[in-house]
């Protein structure tokens, strides 16, 4: 079919790209928010709790950075949150048993690494939708956990390497520095490498991107290798924070993870979104359940919340989008 | 100007529909200004125009999905309004659209009654039985011999389109808008869909018919309208113009129609050389060479396996056995290393197999090009952006700015980006795959002078094209395919339409 429009009337984009007005939408509105709590609550605008903001927005980010690229190539990945608690307790086994922190992260970023893979090469070799092979993978990984732990629960880790959790450096906690650090690299891998450009490109449109001369295949073991080893991240960090670790830790991190990619503007459809936004998006998401808790609202109240905040946030993304459809 | 179609005879006094004077406008282009157009009773109205021209939107206010901001609405004399979709229904207005409406997973039957089922005795339920034998007699009055309870999923493109036809009839369409019917249609599907338009002709229903090809126009039509920049230039009958008016009041001036090419006396050293390729896509013993600075021809009938050995040269369809020497090595692998070693697709669809539509001009310029412009794997924005700026003016591309989205652009102008990303690349040989489907006549001659320089400057094309007029005028040689096999070969004295029509044809 024909063209309505003639392409030379069709305004040029503004100076700024779509992705930068998006995310400045996000931090307006993560301001707004922290505005109001500041007004409603005493205790909101204390030093102890803006740490303690980010350092519970860092374990959802550092989970949701990983799935944000896989999200941008128009797959998910469900099984993050299955592959923390394999992660951490297997982790949390090597740490007890060799009594070396160093080895257990290894094994633990490694372990994560890994169950990433294996979805990669579910969704590539096997051709299998990654909502389906990582869902399958979910279940797989409960089970895993549940028969490795039988009802256990690891317990007391080395002071070092509980630093890494519950530390602080110069009055901020390590998390946030680790936060600080992912956020850098994750964006100048989305933003600034070629691989991530492939990222984008393959999410935009598969079929082009594979007779564009992009190596499809590889770029998605890698997205989803990338997303375990992040999981495999995270489930340090929570090892180390709670100094504990049981086989049913994962089940409350998928969800929010994938909420805080969602509020961040990261498109389901693939090919548009940003790290950065991710970033926002768990921020806003910590932000509210926060602000619920200072409020005293019933914790019972977070789930319907967090489902108003990501259905409006994704309504508004296509709102204000303009040239998508 | 406007006073000849008037002055024409018409075949009725009064025209079954008219629209005077409608016009339509969308934020800053005027898709319509003052046309007039009326379709006689059992007539083919051509409706000619460029991309961009207002063709579409003229369709679309004739069956109501836009709605007119200023003009009149006659059906057979009387002023009528047409509001919506269902006003149009209403009047017998039918539009078969290049895109089907066709649920795939429901049969034909189920199909041409969607919403207007015959209820059953049991309330809430459908009479199948009479569902299905007013199929079959809807398919009759059409000459469409096949089971209605074939599910459309299974059906060819010509196939489906019939049904859409017969959707059309079942809902007493007596005016049926048809857009580049005939684009996905083998010659022999095309054949029997002109045998159905003369059929329905006779039987009084009138047709607009949508079409990019002159012999179409010339074979059919009783009547032209030339649409140009939303406005009606000009109607005609066929016998009254040659083509080159036609293309005259199209463009607004004289386009050199003369295909660019600068033929080499000798052709350079072998870039290409396939020998006995054979793949599950169902091409077999395929053997081809190609030399630098030399444009090679495939033809043959639409499914005959040209695409097919264009993908598996490419990598991007496996392939049983054969050999496939490019540059003097054997190759083998997926598209990426067939890009990386120097071939270019240039994919038939460029829509869902060329393009990421929704991103910008410059992503998609660069997007085959990153390993090269930036081999330390870092991206840099702004580089590439310089990158599709020059590339942007090297050829030609009609765009704001290299951030346009290039969905937006034109579709001459997103075939210069698919080439234009191969260019970035550095690429040696270029495969085209039907480089100037939908695109109008001004960008398709742009298109050639562009691959004529390709190969002047060394490089090498395999140009697979319907339009057999395209290979004769622009190809050094030619393979023409048949039945998944090279039936023949014609050297530039042999390359003349007969012999590619006599060579591709299939003997019963």
């Amino acid at each position: 079919m024909t063209d309505i429009t003639k392409e030379a009337m069709v305004p040029p984009r503004s100076f700024l790209s779509q992705d930068a007005i998006q995310v400045f939408y996000r931090l307006l509105a993560a301001l707004l928010i922290c505005a109001v709590l500041a007004v409603l609550s005493d205790s909101f605008l204390s030093l102890g709790n803006i740490l303690n903001v980010l350092r519970q927005a860092s374990l959802t980010f550092f989970i949701a950075s990983g799935l944000t690229l896989v999200v941008l190539t128009a797959g998910l990945d469900l099984s993050v949150g299955a592959n923390v608690a394999l992660s951490a307790c297997i982790a949390g086994t090597v740490i007890h048993k060799t009594g070396s922190p160093a080895l257990g992260i290894l094994t633990g970023l490694a372990c994560g690494g890994i169950v990433g893979l294996l979805n990669g090469i579910m969704v590539t070799a096997l051709r299998i939708p990654s909502f389906i092979a990582t869902y399958g993978m979910l279940w797989v990984l409960n089970g895993l956990t549940y028969w490795y732990m039988a009802g256990e629960t690891l317990h007391g880790f080395p002071a070092g390497f509980r630093q890494i959790g519950s530390g602080y450096l110069f009055g901020l906690p390590i998390p946030v520095y680790l936060l600080l650090v992912f956020l850098g690299i994750g964006t100048l891998f989305a933003q600034r490498t070629i691989w991530g450009q492939e990222i984008y490109a393959i999410g935009a449109n598969p079929v082009a991107a594979r007779l564009s001369g992009i190596p499809v295949a590889r770029r998605l073991l890698l997205v989803y290798a990338v997303s375990g080893t992040m999981a495999g991240l995270a489930s340090i960090i929570f090892l180390s924070r709670l100094n504990s670790a049981e086989a049913d830790i994962g089940e409350s991190l998928t969800l929010p993870a994938i909420a805080a990619v969602l509020i961040g503007g990261t498109s389901l459809f693939g090919g548009v979104g940003t790290v950065f936004g991710t970033f926002i998006g768990a921020l806003i998401l910590t932000l509210v359940l926060n602000g619920m808790n200072l409020l005293s609202v019933s914790a019972n109240w977070q789930p319907l919340v967090t489902g108003v905040i990501v259905i409006l946030a994704v309504w508004l993304d296509m709102k204000t989008r303009r040239g998508t459809q | 100007m406007s006073n000849a179609a008037l002055a024409i005879e018409p075949s009725s006094p009064v025209p079954l529909l008219e629209l005077r004077g409608i016009s339509k406008e969308f934020p800053g282009v005027k898709a319509l200004d003052d046309v007039s157009f009326a379709v006689y009773p059992g007539e083919v109205h051509m409706l000619l125009g460029e991309n961009g021209a207002g063709k579409s939107s003229l369709m679309k206010v004739l069956c109501g999905a836009y709605r007119a901001d200023a003009g009149e609405f006659y059906y057979k004399g009387e002023a009528v309004a047409i509001n919506s979709t269902a006003d149009a229904q209403k009047l017998g207005i039918a539009v078969i659209f290049q895109e089907f409406s066709l649920v795939p997973y429901l049969d034909i039957a189920q199909n041409i009654f969607l919403g207007r089922e015959p209820k059953g005795r049991i309330p809430g339920t459908i009479d199948r039985r009479r569902i299905l034998a007013d199929a079959t007699r809807v398919l009759d009055t059409i000459g469409f011999d096949i089971d209605p309870s074939t599910i459309v999923d299974k059906l060819g493109v010509a196939q489906q389109q019939m049904v859409e036809i017969a959707k059309a009839i079942s809902q007493n369409a007596r005016i049926l808008v048809m857009d580049e019917p005939t684009a996905a249609l083998s010659d022999r599907e095309t054949e029997l869909l002109f045998a159905l338009i003369a059929r329905l002709k006779a039987d009084g229903v009138s047709i607009v018919y949508i079409s990019h090809r002159m012999a179409e126009v010339f074979a059919l039509g009783d009547r032209i309208t030339v649409l140009r920049d939303g406005r009606r230039i000009d109607g005609v009958r066929p016998t009254d113009v040659t083509p080159d008016q036609l293309v005259r009041m199209m463009v607004g001036r004289n386009v050199d129609m003369t295909y660019p090419r600068h033929f080499a006396d000798k052709p350079g050293e072998l870039l290409l050389e396939v020998k006995g390729l054979t793949a599950p896509t169902g091409i077999s013993d395929i053997n081809i060479e190609v030399r630098r600075g030399e444009i090679v021809g495939l033809c043959g009938l639409v499914g005959s396996g040209r695409s097919e050995v264009a993908r598996a040269i490419f990598g991007a369809d496996p392939v049983t056995s054969g050999e496939i020497i490019f540059d003097g090595k054997t190759i083998s692998g997926e598209p990426d290393l067939a890009a990386r070693r120097g071939i270019a697709l240039i994919p038939e669809s460029r829509k869902s197999e060329g393009l990421a539509l929704l991103r910008s001009v410059s992503d998609n310029l660069v997007v085959s090009a990153l390993r090269k412009l930036f081999p330390s794997g870092l991206f840099d924005q702004r580089s590439a952006q310089r990158t599709a700026d020059s590339l942007i003016r090297q050829l030609r591309i009609a765009t704001p700015s290299a951030r346009q989205t290039v969905g937006l652009l034109s579709g001459g102008n997103q075939q210069k980006v698919v080439i234009g990303k191969w260019l970035a690349a550095g690429s040696k040989l270029f495969i085209f795959d039907e480089p100037t489907r939908g695109i109008d006549i001004g960008a398709k001659s742009e298109i050639f002078a562009l691959i004529d320089r390709l190969v002047a400057e060394g490089a090498a094309a395999l140009m697979i094209s319907s339009e057999q007029v395209e290979i004769c005028h622009v190809c050094d040689r030619a393979y023409v395919m048949r039945e998944g096999r090279i039936a023949g070969h014609l050297t530039r004295s042999e390359l003349t339409e007969e012999n590619i029509v006599r060579l591709g044809m299939h003997h019963a």
